[in-house]
């Protein structure tokens, strides 16, 4: 079992207060930064821990943070991404809902670091609950002097502030967020500019995920060095999975990166394996990364025991790799049918495009027809060649990832699951049962005659 | 046109809408969060205080008084009205239901939910119930895919839902016959 370093004291009595989070050792962080360290300090901290960016695109976080503008006289800004709509992903609910003074510490001791006075962080609306908690917790760090003038006399101002969405995926993309948090449609803007320079009300601001600001506070308190231990290659220290689909054992779990898949979905500590039937297929990191079959989830191409790192996951590339994402993790019993997910996939991106570029407007829904019908019985055997054919033009060719986004779950389907796709022309009366593959599992192998 | 861009209405709830007094401290206290040049980042933040205010919905009047304490012009809450998912343009029920419908849920058997919730409100999804209870919506990812089937209801998640579990939900809030809202503290 691996050591925790976010979730450690997530168990202990009145951890979600401030009083229990100090007697656990919270704000330690803050005092040893602000008392001990330089701001210059702290990001050389950040880089050494080789922290990459949790919400999903892995981006070194030290390298993010100096990249930060520093303009004289300009105000800076970090803003928290706690929109969490990414399909599969609930780690940062978790952590916010069970510790939040957590994301408190961190953001207060990253603040320092940036040389920001006041940070935000955009908390999705179907998440106002936790807002509530986050926004408590804020008042007691606050009347604590944990927050304001002057923090443990050494000069330094901050304050924190908490805003709420309203139901919108696309808001999880850092500039779609930004122009949510400044009061308008989350429509992704083109960059460059990138936010380090012109980001929040057109000052330098550094957009971050929830787990990334609260894995600074371990790497603050025990040095960059020994967060770098755990991990593998580039892939270093703990990453939140929340797992869900046809498992034993749902939940959020902290990692050490570099564990095996097979430990991870099978082992008791983990997922605790299927939930009665055979696993089928694998979504390691959100519903925008490729879907893998299962038996591709536990090894690479080459044969090797696949690990949950970042490097690992995406082993094989894009023909036989997926990636590790946001960690919103979800596996496939056979009971299920890749087509019906799919077209749920796309009916989602559909649903969530935001409508600025065109090969994304148009191309999710014109994906979400075409697999509704391969699904409802009313496919025709050149909709596969379609549906391939739409996606290639989607990806790349949009302002934001989320046309990739969508554009992957699609490829990857139709790249290891043909057969299926196939299946569902030639058995068209079969596969308006939703629940067909329950009763007769789908087999790879199967030669199936025209029904 | 794109999936979030919805029609507002100017033929329903022609009621005229005010802010409670304590509506309006609160929407006071969120524009008091942001620079003063820039306090139109609370327009998402008192939409909701509106809509909560307004029995669930944003009405042309409920959205034209949001304008006004905020010095905004009309068409600039009306595009973000109608942007994002959690603003209803139209009236809704005492109970908004919203049942996710995402993959992960749907792995968990989210379509049997929402088609035995169609068929006990005799709704589909989407519509209101004649009485004037419950409005039912398949919506997208609420981030509770480890505890699917689940719905929300104003602030509160409802998960790992069985249809014994969520018969039980419905009577409970038919019994209760109290609006809930996404701000309800």
């Amino acid at each position: 079992m691996g050591r925790k370093l976010l979730f450690e004291h997530i168990t202990k009595p009145g951890i979600r207060g401030l009083e229990g989070y100090r007697a656990n050792g919270g704000y330690r962080s803050v005092e040893k930064a602000l008392r001990t360290l330089s701001p210059e300090a702290v990001l050389e901290e950040v880089k050494k821990s080789g922290l990459r960016g949790r919400g999903g695109a892995g981006f070194p976080t030290g390298m993010k943070w100096s990249f930060l503008a520093k303009p004289e006289g300009v105000p800076r800004y970090l803003v928290v991404n706690a929109d969490e709509s990414e399909p599969g992903t609930f780690k940062d609910r978790y952590l916010m809902e069970r510790i939040p003074h957590l994301l408190v510490e961190g953001m207060i001791t990253s603040s320092f670091a940036l040389g920001a006075n006041t940070s935000y962080v955009y908390v999705r609306g179907e998440y106002f609950y936790v807002a509530r908690i986050l926004e408590q917790a804020i008042a007691e760090a606050r009347a604590a002097g944990w927050l304001g003038k002057n923090i443990l006399g050494s000069g330094f101002d901050h304050d924190i502030h908490v805003q709420v969405g309203a139901g919108a995926y696309i808001c999880g993309e850092e500039t779609a967020l930004l122009e949510s948090l400044e009061g308008k449609r989350g429509n992704p803007r083109i960059k460059p500019p990138f936010p380090a320079v012109k980001g929040l009300y057109d000052c330098p601001t550094v957009v971050n995920n929830v787990e990334t600001i609260a894995a600074v506070v371990p790497i603050v308190n025990e040095g960059g060095e020994e967060y770098a231990k755990i991990g593998i290659g580039r892939s270093t220290g703990t990453k939140l999975i929340s797992a869900g689909g046809n498992i034993k054992r749902p939940g959020v779990y902290e990692i050490d990166l570099g564990i095996t898949c097979d430990e991870f979905i099978n082992s008791d500590e983990y997922c605790g394996g299927v939930d009665g039937r055979a696993f089928k297929a694998v979504v390691p990191g959100g519903s925008s990364v490729p879907i893998v079959p299962y038996e591709l989830f536990l090894k690479t191409p080459t044969g090797e025991d696949r690990l949950m790192t970042y490097e690992s996951l995406s082993d094989g590339g894009f023909a036989q790799g997926t990636m590790l994402g946001s960690g919103g993790f979800y596996a496939y019993n056979d009971a299920q049918c890749i087509v019906r997910s799919t077209w749920n996939h796309a009916r989602f991106y559909h649903h969530e495009s935001c409508g600025q570029c065109s090969p994304c407007r148009e191309g999710t829904g014109w994906m979400e027809k075409v697999l509704h019908r391969l699904e409802h019985g009313e496919g025709r055997m050149e909709d596969i060649e379609l549906l391939w054919d739409i996606q290639r033009k989607i990806e790349g060719n949009t302002i934001c990832p989320l046309g990739d986004a969508a554009a992957w779950p699609v490829a990857s389907a139709i790249r290891h699951f043909r057969d299926e796709f196939e299946y569902h022309v030639t058995h068209r009366e079969k596969v308006k049962d939703p629940k067909h593959f329950a009763r007769e599992p789908f087999r790879k192998s199967a030669k199936f005659a025209t029904a | 046109m794109s999936a979030r861009t919805r029609p507002i209405t100017t033929t329903e709830g022609t009621k005229p809408f005010s802010f409670s007094e304590a509506g309006l401290a609160e929407c006071r206290a969120l524009m008091a969060r942001y620079p003063k040049d820039r306090t139109k980042s609370a327009l998402i933040p008192i939409l909701h205080v509106a809509q909560a205010e307004n029995d669930g919905w944003l009405s042309v009047n409920a959205m034209d008084a949001v304008a006004h304490i905020m010095g905004l012009r009309h068409i600039e809450v009306y595009e973000v009205a109608s942007f994002y998912s959690m603003f209803n343009l139209h009236p809704v029920g005492t109970y908004v239901l919203d049942v996710c419908r995402t993959t992960p849920c749907m792995l968990r058997g989210s379509d049997d939910l929402i088609h035995h919730l169609e068929k006990k409100l005799g709704v589909h999804a989407g519509e209101t119930t004649k009485d004037g209870m419950f409005t039912l919506k398949a919506v997208e990812c609420l981030g509770s895919c480890g505890s699917g089937p689940m719905l929300q209801c104003g602030a509160g998640y409802h998960e790992d839902l069985t249809i014994e579990k969520v018969d039980a939900l419905i009577d409970e809030l038919r019994a209760r016959n109290s609006r809930t809202n996404y701000t309800d503290r």
